[in-house]
This record gives C-alpha cells, structure tokens and sequence, in this order.
C-alpha cells in the first residue's frame, strides 16, 4: 500500500504548508501592551476586592466566608466596626481591617465569588504573577482595592444585588435594637440598621 | 510479532536503557526502564508516581464544590470532561434533576475539549515521529477552541465550570454564532490536519504494525476509549452505557482494524469530526430555561455509595464517591484511563525498535497528571 502511495501524501503535506506561506501571522507578541491578545471579559484572574464609591470604603465586610470556603486556603481577613456606620454614612457595620491573597498561591478557581454575599470580590483580569520584591505576591488590601478598582473602571462593574448591598443607611425603623452590642445606638433619629445583611457581618 | 514471556532469552539481554523521567517524549514526568537486545526491545517497565499529588486523599477534606477544582487538574487537557464526571457522579447519588440547557452546554463544551485534548494529542504525536508542522498547526487550532473557553468559562485550562447540578453561568448571548464559527473553523482544519500528516509515507512507515495490540488482547487489559477502539472493538460509553444526553445525538463511532499505532493516531483523528457532528446537533437543539438546580447551603448528598463512568478523551474515566451523608466525601475513586491504558505498554513494545518505543508510547496518549492523580 505504501508503494503505491509513493510521494502523493508527502506532496499533499508540502500544499498543505505551502497555503500558509501566504496568511497573515495568528502568534501575539506578548509583553507589548499593545499587540498582546485582549483577555475576555469573563476572564477570572486574581481575585480582588471592590471599592464601594458611594460610600467610599470597600463592600467588603471580613464576614470570612471566601477564606473558609478556599480550596488552598491563600486568604486571610480581619474585620473591624466601622466608623463610618456610627457616624451613619454607611450601613456596613463591620469593615474588613485586614485582607491578604497569597497570589502565588491562589489557585483561580473562582469560589471566593461564588460564595460572597456582599458582592465584595471579583476576580479581576489581572494575571501576572512577575514582581520585583521576593513577597511580592502577597497581595494586602490597599493592593487588592486598586486592583479591584481598575477592574471596576474597566468593566463599568455594577454590584450583583443593588438594593442588599448598597451600603446606604437603612432610613426606617425596623426594630429597637435590646441585645448587646459593640455599636451605640444612634441618639439623633433612632435608627438602628438592623437588617438580616448586617447580621450576617457581624458574625 | 508477539512473543511469550517464556521464549525471552534471557541471555540476549544485555543493556538496560533508562527513559525519563525527564525524557522530554515520555509526556509528563515518567520513567520507563527498557531492556534491548541489539535494538529490540525484551521488556520494559514503567516506573510511575512523579506526579502523584495525593488528589483522591485530598478530597476526603474537601467540600463537593472545592473538589472539583482537584478534578480540573487530573487529566489537564480534557478538564471539562473531567469535571462532568464528578459531578455526574455526586448528582447521580443526590436524585438530582439536571436543567436541560445546562446538559446541552456541558456536552457541547465537553465536546469541544475532546477535540482540543485530540489535537494535542495530533500535534504532539506528529512531534514524536519527528514532525515539527503539525504540532505547531494543532496548538493554532487548539488555541481557537481554549479562546471559546475563557469567554464562557473565564479559564483557559482550569475551569471550574460545571458545578453539581448544573454549570456555574450562562452562555454569552453570541456563543451560538461564536461555536459555529469556530466549528467551521475546525471542520477546515482538521482537514488541513489530516492532509499534512496521516497519508505522509514518513509517517506511515514510521507508525503502520508498530505496536500491534490485538482486539483480544485489549479487552484483556482493560484497554479503553480511542486506544480500544483502534483494535476493534466498538465501544464507546456514550453510546454503549450513555451517560448525560447523548443518547439524543447521532455520531459514528470510528474504529481500527489492526490495533497499530497509525490505527490510534488515525481513531483519533476520526473522533474529532464525530465529535463536531455531536456539537452542530447541540447546538440545533439548545434549549432556554435555567442553568442549574439550586442546593440550598452546602452540598450533602445522602449516606451512600456511587460509580459513575464516562468517556474521557483518553477513554473510560470512571468515579467512584462514597459518602457518610457530610459536607466532604468519605473516599473519592477515579479510575482513570490512562492509567490502565498504560499496562498495555509492555505488550505493545515487546520486539519492537528501541527507537518506536517514543511512537508506541505517544499513541496511547497519557497523561501523568491523571496516571498518578
């Protein structure tokens, strides 16, 4: 069978790179910011975390679901009260203090977003890992804010739930808070922001 | 062609030949000891476990949504075949019912990663036979298939997309345009494909009756999927033990005759235009409607013990879950089948040329990843 085959598949295989001698080049060149190939929009590179711009503080609140719910566990959070809630500029009563992603670490699985309640991480389309200082991967929360707030501009971000996590003051009266609490209450209009979304901060 | 074990002169064995583990045909980090007589192989024996990271232990401490990020990394070129075949596995012990617009994009993506796991395997292979074209064109296409993957699943290689009880977000609105485009795309290419390798006399000289396994023989080492079938023997879990929806499609399942390594590159090949054939008739029929059935808090699937099989890129991926009716899964078994295809390797180089032993090992297409789990 080969005999008789003698020379034609290797002459077909000769056309076949002969046609593409003649085609522009499909190859990127990479580090150039203007050549490289555009991720997608639904692209998960590292997580980061996002800047509520209305409030001006972070949606996220330390509640520490993303860090329990990690696969390789590379986060790490604290949470703190908010100032801003006693002020009553924002209905977050707790407000992350401390937030690090070991980026080397992170696996970009995506189940930090899943799992949040607040619509406070996203993975953002930042992906590369190069840096110049040895911890450099070690991402703490002013640099996961800047990265979320780059995401943010660049995909004109909205937040999933709106009206759950918009971070206003709740105007009505739910209910007179009775049970202890870190946070005094208001003495000016008795409001007491006393939500089920507030509750689960807290925890 | 084949000899018995018996007839092994033991005498004539005279040099004992160490491939890899850093051998850069052995696919992965493996290591294959090999005894020649002149040039001809005697007898080898695989050493394996470089890879081994300990998944199957590791998923006794992970919730079932945390797991399969661990199955993403098994066999690393056919992911999302890999995750279909856990979740299928724990859906199948919870009674769950699947959305039907979720089954319709599993498959097509499944599909589609088996033609991207199938063109790697061409490119490579053509590499190993001393071809340096077809591996570059493959990743072209390859490439095409993965860029459809980061803007439906946002990864180019592990996913995390398909969840346990249905797939993590819809399609974009443009993904039908967008695969039938890309199918078209692919139609042409592996035509370009076959053209610039299969029928190249190099090649055929290099692969035909190299590696023979017969159908038999196969069956006895629980050979599977494409390297199964390039002996003979029809059987293909889609349609023979259907799993998902594919008893809705209608697709050949192509076969070999001789069970050589030009027979398992060319079953391959073949597989690739059925598994386009599956995609157009997904496509056809894609329904709107939900993308998953929502589990209220963490995954429980009841007290009870499950297998699942599938058809993997690289053949018969089975998942075994047992479960104490927790949040984690009491014992995860895959069997993988690269794993059991890879016993079939001393058979199939038993009195050939040391050097088809790289083509012989290529056609089986492992991947270590999933051999040591």
């Amino acid at each position: 069978m080969i005999s008789k085959l003698k020379n034609i598949g290797f002459l077909r295989g000769l056309v076949v790179t002969l046609k593409t001698t003649f085609r522009s080049s499909v190859t990127a060149e990479y580090p150039k910011l203007d050549k490289r190939i555009q991720v997608a929009d639904r692209f998960m590179g590292f997580p980061a975390l996002l800047w509520d711009g209305n409030i001006v503080e972070p949606y996220c609140t330390g509640c520490m679901v993303c860090v329990r719910n990690c696969p390789t566990q590379c986060m790490s959070a604290e949470m703190k009260d908010n100032p801003k809630y006693e002020e009553g500029i924002s209905g977050r009563r707790k407000i992350i203090n401390e937030f690090e992603i070991n980026l080397g670490r992170c696996i970009l699985c995506g189940i930090c977003v899943d799992v949040c309640n607040f619509d406070a991480i996203e993975m953002s389309h930042e992906h590369e890992l190069s840096k110049y200082q040895r911890n450099g991967n070690r991402a703490n929360l002013d640099t996961l804010l800047e990265m979320g707030k780059e995401y943010q501009s660049k995909v004109n971000w909205t937040p999933k739930q709106p009206e759950k996590n918009s971070g206003k003051p709740k105007e009505k009266v739910i209910k007179p808070k009775t049970t202890g609490d870190s946070v005094t209450p208001l003495t000016l209009d008795k409001s007491l922001n006393s939500d089920s979304t507030e509750k689960d901060s807290a925890e | 062609m084949q000899v018995s074990q018996s007839q092994i002169n033991e005498d004539a064995i005279d040099l004992m030949i160490n491939m890899g583990p850093q051998h850069p045909s052995t696919h992965g980090v493996f290591r294959l000891v090999i005894w020649v007589d002149g040039e001809k192989i005697q007898k080898v024996e695989p050493h394996i476990g470089y890879l081994h990271r300990g998944s199957e232990k590791i998923c006794e401490s992970e919730s079932y949504n945390q797991i399969i990020t661990l199955f993403d990394r098994l066999d690393y070129v056919g992911n999302l075949n890999n995750e279909l075949a856990f979740s299928l596995a724990v859906e199948k012990l919870m009674d769950l019912e699947i959305p039907e617009r979720a089954q319709y994009i599993r498959v097509i993506l499944c599909e589609l990663n088996r033609i991207a796991s199938h063109m790697l395997f061409y490119g490579v292979y053509g590499l190993d036979a001393g071809a340096t074209t077809p591996m570059l064109y493959a990743f072209r296409e390859r490439e095409r298939i993965q860029e459809l993957f980061e803007s439906v699943t946002g990864a180019r290689l592990m996913h995390n997309y398909i969840r346990i009880g249905g797939i993590k977000e819809d399609v974009e609105k443009d993904f039908k345009e967008k695969v039938h485009k890309l199918i078209d795309h692919l139609k042409e290419s592996i035509d370009e494909c076959d053209d610039l390798l299969s029928n190249n006399e190099m090649f055929l000289v290099r692969t035909k009756d190299i590696g023979i396994i017969t159908a038999d023989e196969a069956i006895d080492l629980g050979l599977s999927g494409p390297s199964l079938r390039a002996s003979g023997v029809l059987e293909d879990i889609r349609v023979t033990d259907s799993y998902s929806i594919y008893d809705r499609f209608d697709f050949g399942i192509p076969i070999g005759s001789k069970g050589d390594c030009w027979d398992r590159y060319f079953v391959r090949v073949q597989e690739m235009r059925e598994s386009i054939k599956i995609i157009e008739q997904a496509l056809a029929d894609l329904p709107e409607g939900e993308i998953i059935t929502p589990i209220k808090g963490m995954v429980r699937p009841p007290k009870g013990e499950v297998f699942v099989r599938t058809e993997s890129p690289r053949g018969d991926l089975g998942v075994f879950v047992v479960s104490d009716g927790s949040d984690k899964p009491y014992r995860v078994k895959v069997r993988p089948p690269s794993f059991v295809n890879l016993q079939a390797l001393e058979l199939m180089l038993r009195d050939t040329y040391l050097a088809d032993a790289v083509l012989v090992l290529g056609s089986i297409d492992i991947i270590m990843g999933e051999v040591d789990r």
